[in-house]
């Protein structure tokens, strides 16, 4: 290559290949865009949700509503069954993510701080649990929880959490034995020495060192909880119900709440009141999401999913 | 002082209730299913009364249901299609996540949004109406061109790729974190020394970041599948719970169904993994 395009080449792309302002420029614009492409659902939901009739159907409103409606939530709210199912669903969320959490730890306590026989055979097959596709569980587990008669009731859920074997248990057990493992063994040594035995040890040494592999792995687990809604629908069948299971049905619903009352276009359900009700039912999600973002972000890294 | 030493006996005491759980809600589900899958099952308001089938379950579905056969190809071409396609865009948007900019957190917080909120339905919802794709990229001639000529292997992958674009972003937030994670675990002497020794970023690329990421390559592309073949998004879930309920059918034919299901993603997964173990080896020798 030519002197003159290697001069060139330093001023726009800089010495190190990230200081040049060419570079800078275009990773944000690719930034920027890949940024937008992710919101864009989010932003378009939002402006949906606050149009009435007149500004859906007027072509040149695209973004911005033509005044303040709040109509589509009004009715949303209605057919959701909003704030009744919220605390059904947190119901059904945080208790089998906090149990499953707690399990994990002390599953993955035991593979990190033990030596024993069978332990790689072990650890194998509990990253093999996770490839296994949900379709092929469900049918014998419908089946053994009828027979257990926890079908309809959140022992489904809380039951194969408490013996390690929740939603996506094998990440988290997996992110509990990287995190153990880093605990310097003398620690432990110095506690047994002292009279300390092995589960006062992982109470009281264990578990507050490892605070922020608690709080991520809950926070996963109850993402995760809410927005199952496979599992959810054949266990829980008529008796429990979740806000996304309630959005599942929202055409329903509403056509049962409103629609029946006569024809006219204002009862019918449109755009706007869907995307209403499909921004009600993550709020929730969103609310924890910005207020531990860093938690979330950071956990994937800081648990050491990457370490080996 | 003894008992200190009983450390292994300890140990099986803290993974206790993960074996339990293992032989009674993944293990012996597992053979159960597989069991039933050569069975008419029906239940009763007794129990359930099972009635032995040989393969029929299993003949009946090569033979008849052409539906989930389509079906099971559809998901096969289209997992086979986006796990490379998210793995890639993951690697991509984590190069450029990890230069040092000050805004780097911010749009991190942004791409993992759709690990947050991305539940079945709330999907279902945005594909139905549509929002999916970007309908400006769509309205663009050459957009128009493209559909004109679709039957070409490339121009139908740009295509797909087009409208297919949020879905396969959206999916994308875990990975993009793993890969940012790892490529920090970088030694960053490395990459110093490759850079008096004059080496461009494309060969530090190649050389030094490739080969760095390759554990969490494979990770990804199993992640990926997993993630994939559990969405809601894809219709054979649906299939499969749709004859669980059905009388005619029923959990017998369901287990079948289940199972060719888990066979596929077992052979996706071992040809993703295959493939991805050809081109390591083939960039390494570069």
């Amino acid at each position: 290559m030519g002197f003159s395009l290697r001069k060139l080449k330093r001023i726009f792309l800089g010495m190190s290949g990230t200081d040049g302002f060419f570079i800078k420029l275009l990773i944000y614009a690719v930034l920027v865009g890949i940024g937008f492409v992710f919101l864009y659902p989010l932003l378009y939901m939002l402006a949906t949700s606050f149009k009435d009739l007149e500004d859906l159907l007027n072509a040149s409103v695209h973004w911005i509503p033509t005044k303040y409606y709040s109509g589509n939530y009004e009715r949303a709210l209605v057919v959701l069954n909003f704030w009744q199912m919220l605390l059904q669903t947190l119901f059904v969320t945080l208790i089998p993510a906090g149990v499953q959490t707690l399990v994990a730890s002390f599953i993955g306590y035991g593979f990190a701080r033990y030596e024993f026989k069978g332990k790689r055979v072990l650890l194998i097959l509990v990253l093999t649990t996770f490839v296994i596709p949900p379709p092929v569980l469900i049918i014998p587990r419908y089946i053994l929880f009828n027979s257990l008669g926890i079908l309809d009731s959140i022992a489904a859920y809380v039951l194969p959490a408490v013996l390690g074997q929740g939603l996506n248990s094998a990440i988290f057990i997996l992110i509990f034995y990287q995190t153990f493992k880093t605990l310097p063994k003398a620690l432990e040594e110095a506690a047994q020495l002292d009279g300390a035995g092995h589960f006062k040890i992982f109470f009281k040494i264990a578990i507050p060192m490892a605070a922020s592999a608690y709080l991520v792995t809950f926070l996963f687990s109850f993402v995760w909880y809410w927005n199952e809604t496979y599992l959810a629908a054949i266990y829980f069948g008529n008796n429990l119900t979740t806000l996304p299971l309630q959005l599942q049905r929202f055409v329903d619903s509403y056509n049962r709440l409103f629609v029946t009352q006569g024809g006219i276009a204002e009862t019918n359900l449109n755009e706007g009141i869907e995307m209403a009700g499909t921004l009600l039912t993550i709020i929730p999600l969103l609310v924890v999401y910005f207020i531990m973002q860093r938690w979330f972000v950071e956990g994937v890294d800081r648990t050491g999913i990457t370490g080996e | 002082m003894a008992k200190l030493f009983k450390g292994h006996k300890v140990g099986y005491l803290f993974v206790l209730p993960w074996i339990i759980g293992f032989i009674t809600f993944t293990a012996y589900p597992i053979f159960y299913s597989l069991y039933l899958s050569f069975f008419q099952v029906t239940i009763t308001a007794v129990g359930i009364d099972s009635n032995f089938l040989g393969a029929i379950n299993y003949l009946e579905i090569f033979a008849m249901d052409v539906e989930y056969l389509a079906k099971l190809l559809d998901f096969f071409m289209e997992i086979m299609i986006s796990t490379p396609l998210i793995v890639i865009l993951a690697l991509l948007i984590a190069l450029l996540l990890n230069q040092p900019l000050p805004t780097r957190g911010f749009f991190r917080t942004i791409f993992f949004l759709p690990v947050i909120i991305s539940s079945g339905p709330v999907l279902e919802k945005l594909i139905e109406l549509e929002v999916t794709s970007i309908p400006t990229l769509r309205s663009y001639q050459f957009y128009q061109l493209l559909t004109v000529s679709r039957g070409f292997l490339v121009i139908d992958l740009i295509i797909y790729i087009i409208d297919h674009t949020i879905i396969l972003l959206w999916l994308s937030g875990v990975q993009i974190l793993i890969f940012i994670a790892a490529l920090q675990k970088v030694d960053q002497q490395i990459y110093e020394a490759a850079r008096i020794d004059g080496a461009s970023i494309w060969e530090i690329f190649w050389k030094i970041t490739l080969p760095n990421l390759f554990p969490m390559i494979l990770v990804n592309i199993i992640y990926t599948v997993v993630m994939y073949s559990v969405t809601i998004l894809n219709p054979i879930i649906d299939y499969i719970r749709y004859h669980m309920f059905r009388i005619e059918t029923g959990f017998g034919y369901a287990s079948a169904l289940s199972w060719l299901y888990f066979i596929i993603i077992t052979v996706v997964l071992l040809l993703l993994t295959s493939l991805f173990i050809f081109f390591e080896k083939k960039t390494s020798r570069r």
